[in-house]
């Protein structure tokens, strides 16, 4: 496959068509921003309203497994960027190593996040009728677990998307749709993944350090 | 076409300067520093995002007009908590007249 058919036919050039496809990518990151950024108002919002409820519940979280999911995510940046590395060098192993690798570490977290979660229905911590805490800030607490859910589970399907994309993309370079002068799938999944990745470096100390001193 | 690359070693440091961030935030969680721990554990995130952005999604490489289009999501992330926080936050200072 030469390079001048991997490029539509709108594009002057594969360089216009990548800076095209990047900024493309990053106007709907923007978006996405601003799609966590409401769950982050609410959630610096009620945490000035209520800092101690907020904190006593950030207790009932394994501060342990966060952090060690933390290293995980950060783990599957490393090799999401080594796979985009190879791509661009035309190395097709590489390139696959790096996305299964990428995918494996995407679903031990969400693994580990399944655990915590299946964890927090033992102890009555999901918000409802069967919500129980101890201590006079109950609903509160309440508050604080509700946004716990909304944000952790919007960013865990965005993960599970993203390992679905990171699949197409396995696929993809397998079949050898890829090469060292057009890998921009590659590329533009890689920007989504490492985003996901930036949204929990703060959801982890937001929900899981507070008070911890 | 201009093809950027960053080595492999540049992605390595990055991931273990990531990792190390991640030790100093649990650290300093740990530690009393008052009305600051919030703000020392942003400014922690902010970094570790930055290297991400920077490094990882090679931002260094990137069009003038992708940096801009970039950084309207935290200018309107900055007004969205911003002018929120500045409501929740003054809504006691004026008494309303007739209560």
């Amino acid at each position: 496959m030469s390079s001048s058919t991997t490029v539509a036919h709108q594009f002057d050039d594969a360089a216009q068509q990548k800076r095209a496809s990047t900024l493309g990518m990053w106007v709907f990151l923007v978006t996405e921003v601003m799609m966590f950024g409401g769950l982050f108002t609410a959630y610096v919002v009620y945490r000035s309203l209520y800092p101690e409820a907020f904190a006593q519940a950030s207790h009932h979280l394994n501060a342990e497994l966060g952090a060690a999911n933390t290293l995980v995510l950060l783990g599957s940046s490393l090799t999401m960027a080594l796979a985009v590395r190879s791509a661009q060098l035309g190395k097709r192993a590489g390139t696959v190593i790096g996305l299964i690798a990428t995918i494996v570490l995407g679903s031990v977290f969400l693994g580990v996040k399944a655990y915590e979660y299946s964890h927090k229905f033992h102890e009555n911590l999901i918000p409802g009728p069967s919500f129980v805490f101890p201590g006079s800030e109950a609903d509160h607490a309440q508050l604080f677990f509700s946004l716990y859910f909304a944000m952790t589970g919007l960013h865990a399907l965005h993960m599970v998307i993203g390992v679905g994309i990171l699949g197409t993309l396995t696929v993809m370079a397998a079949r050898k749709r890829f090469s060292a002068e057009y890998h921009n799938p590659v590329e533009i999944g890689g920007l989504y993944w490492h985003f996901v990745d930036i949204v929990w470096i703060y959801l982890f100390p937001l929900l899981y350090l507070l008070g911890r001193h | 076409m201009s093809s950027h690359t960053t080595s492999a070693l540049t992605l390595f440091l990055v991931f273990f300067a990531l990792v190390g961030l991640t030790g100093v935030t649990v650290w300093v969680a740990y530690i009393d520093l008052g009305i600051w721990s919030t703000p020392v554990a942003i400014a922690i995130a902010t970094l570790k995002a930055s290297l991400v952005v920077v490094i990882f999604m090679e931002m260094r490489f990137g069009q003038p007009i992708t940096w801009f289009a970039s950084s309207t999501g935290i200018l309107f992330l900055i007004l969205l908590i911003g002018l929120t926080m500045a409501d929740i936050v003054s809504r006691g200072w004026l008494g309303v007249p007739g209560k």
